[in-house]
């Protein structure tokens, strides 16, 4: 019974047809494909994208220069100097992120005792010319001022966690 | 007459079933293998000599570089062997969201392995199914760390952040109206548990749909079985660990018999194969997703019932709250202290291995009582069996070369660090 069992199989491509019957029903099966540009897969507050610095709501900068983050960045991307500013504060004259060389590790952002150095949600940017992947202090700042209200929203959610 | 020798082929480092970067110098005579000489280092970036020049923690980063396929195994093993030299514990919930990642991992990397395997040989479909399931995986990695693959989640003394309250969702588009919109978020509308949990009740299904289409088919059996056969003697003289082992029926695995975190109180069992050939690691390695997925399960079951800590409480190792560390002076001192310094490990040496998805990998540490560790030593699981690649495939045919080395699991990464 057992022969004619095997020999049935054989003949009659059962296990294949099988395996068509499961690819079958995923090809009439409702896509999951998601329509990249206009459509975008869901990013938790915690993703690890883009750097940004941020500022105080009343437009100073957060960065103190306390190069913490500096010393934690394990791939040493972070390029820190500072010096007092006129009104003796201590802000960083050169403030630089090496993208090429960075982890997104999120050691910085975790190191930061001011919230001023913070890994966001974007993720979709390039560069066209050399040495266009270090970000200075200025273009930090931009993305940190561009992106303020969903950076601080981010934070905010994550922050019962840390 | 000619002289009849040997013809010599240079499978990879750019062929698409090398996985990654192998060089392969095969020997063969007609099609039949006479040597084959893997020539391993193209991926080298010196991960054991890096983690020499920065303290501890900073080289967690570097640790899911490795075997970029399971990335929290390798930090799991690397945080331990830290923690073994610190003598800490961590907390039991950390343990057990350690656990349930593992067990993410393991899914993810027989994923990848299943799609890539019979990918090489020859079934498209499998790969894309395979690489669905692998999606929403990576959604609990991204929604617990922030990082779809390089984690950087496990610290000594636990993990860095407790399990997210809610899970991102999708939103409306003019492909995806409202109404289908919410169909996408159905399982999105919980907790990173509740996410996990729709996970772990739909995947054994997933698993069978695999299984339908590969178990019993002919081509696949006529690729596998019988192809690349390693007797148990052989298989534990190799130093085969993992899955490559179990397949040749040596029920060997750590999480059972030395049992780490809290294996010891979790239901599972270890599938083991019987010829130890390509056809038996592919049902070993199918098998042991199931037990993952049996792991997952009582690890979520117990997660959602005791809240606690996930991180120790010993602001030696372990960063302040960051509420704290706002307005506590002496936090403050500790998150300056342990973000420039780190900490300083006692004097000594210790090896802390994990059962990883493709076998033992272990760290070997040595310290001089520095914040740094003098020594870093990996064993990385794929090694030994590459090094077996020739004994496997010495007699077969060069299109089996293809079956063995995929069914090795191999990932450059580790094996070449």
């Amino acid at each position: 019974m057992k022969f004619i069992k095997k020999l049935f199989n054989i003949f009659f491509l059962t296990e294949l047809l099988k395996g068509l019957k499961v690819t079958g029903k995923k090809f009439f099966a409702p896509k999951f494909t998601v329509q990249f540009p206009e459509e975008k897969t869901p990013t938790s507050s915690r993703f690890r994208g883009l750097h940004a610095l941020r500022r105080y709501p009343n437009g100073e900068e957060r960065c103190i220069a306390c190069k913490l983050c500096e010393a934690v960045c394990p791939a040493l991307a972070i390029t820190i100097e500072a010096e007092p500013r006129e009104d003796g504060s201590r802000r960083t004259t050169k403030y630089e992120i090496d993208l090429f060389k960075c982890i997104y590790c999120g050691f910085c952002e975790e190191a930061c005792p001011v919230d001023a150095i913070v890994e966001t949600r974007i993720m979709h940017y390039h560069f066209e010319h050399r040495s266009e992947q270090i970000m200075t202090k200025d273009k930090l700042l931009a993305i940190g001022d561009k992106y303020e209200p969903m950076i601080a929203k981010d934070k905010a959610a994550d922050s019962i966690y840390r | 007459m000619t002289e009849i020798r040997n013809y010599t082929l240079n499978f990879g480092p750019q062929h698409p079933a090398a996985h990654g970067v192998l060089r392969l110098v095969l020997e063969l005579d007609g099609e039949v293998i006479q040597r084959a000489d893997p020539h391993v280092g193209l991926l080298h970036r010196a991960t054991e000599k890096l983690a020499e020049s920065k303290p501890f923690n900073q080289s967690i980063g570097y640790m899911d570089r490795l075997d970029y396929v399971s990335m929290m195994c390798n930090e799991h093993a690397y945080v331990m062997a830290i923690e073994k030299m610190l003598g800490i514990t961590p907390p039991i919930r950390a343990q057990y969201i350690r656990v349930m990642f593992d067990e993410i991992t393991r899914i993810l990397n027989h994923l990848l392995w299943l799609g890539a395997t019979s990918l090489d040989l020859g079934a498209m479909s499998m790969f894309l199914y395979a690489f669905k399931e692998r999606e929403d995986l990576m959604d609990c990695y991204e929604a617990v760390s922030g990082a779809r693959m390089h984690a950087t989640y496990y610290r000594p003394g636990g993990v860095y952040r407790d399990l997210p309250d809610q899970m991102p969702k999708y939103e409306p588009s003019i492909f995806c109206n409202e109404k289908e919109t919410a169909k996408r978020n159905a399982n999105r509308e919980g907790s990173l548990l509740d996410f996990i949990t729709n996970f772990t009740d739909r995947f054994p299904g997933c698993v069978d749909e695999y299984e339908t289409l590969l178990t019993d088919n002919r081509i696949w059996k006529q690729r596998t079985v019988d192809i690349g056969v390693v007797s148990p003697e052989r298989a534990l003289a190799l130093g085969f660990t993992g899955p490559m082992l179990r397949a040749s029926g040596v029920a060997w695995d750590l999480r059972k018999k030395q049992p780490y975190e809290v294996y010891d109180q979790l239901d599972f069992d270890i599938p083991i194969g019987s010829n130890g050939d390509c056809y038996d690691r592919y049902l070993v390695r199918v098998q042991e997703m199931r037990e993952s997925n049996k792991i997952i399960q009582q690890c979520v079951k117990w997660l959602k019932a005791n809240p606690g800590p996930v991180i120790i409480d010993d602001r030696k190792v372990a960063p302040p709250k960051r509420a704290n560390m706002k307005t506590n002076m002496e936090a403050m001192i500790h998150h300056f202290k342990l973000f420039s310094e780190g900490y300083c490990v006692p004097e000594g040496e210790a090896y802390a291995a994990v059962e990883h998805p493709k076998g033992e990998f272990g760290i070997y540490l040595i310290s001089d009582g520095a914040n740094k560790p003098y020594r870093l030593k990996i064993r990385a699981a794929g090694f030994p069996h590459l090094a077996a690649l020739e004994e496997m495939t010495k007699g077969h045919m060069l299109a089996d070369v293809v079956s063995v080395l995929s069914s090795q699991d191999i990932v450059f990464g580790e094996i070449d660090r």
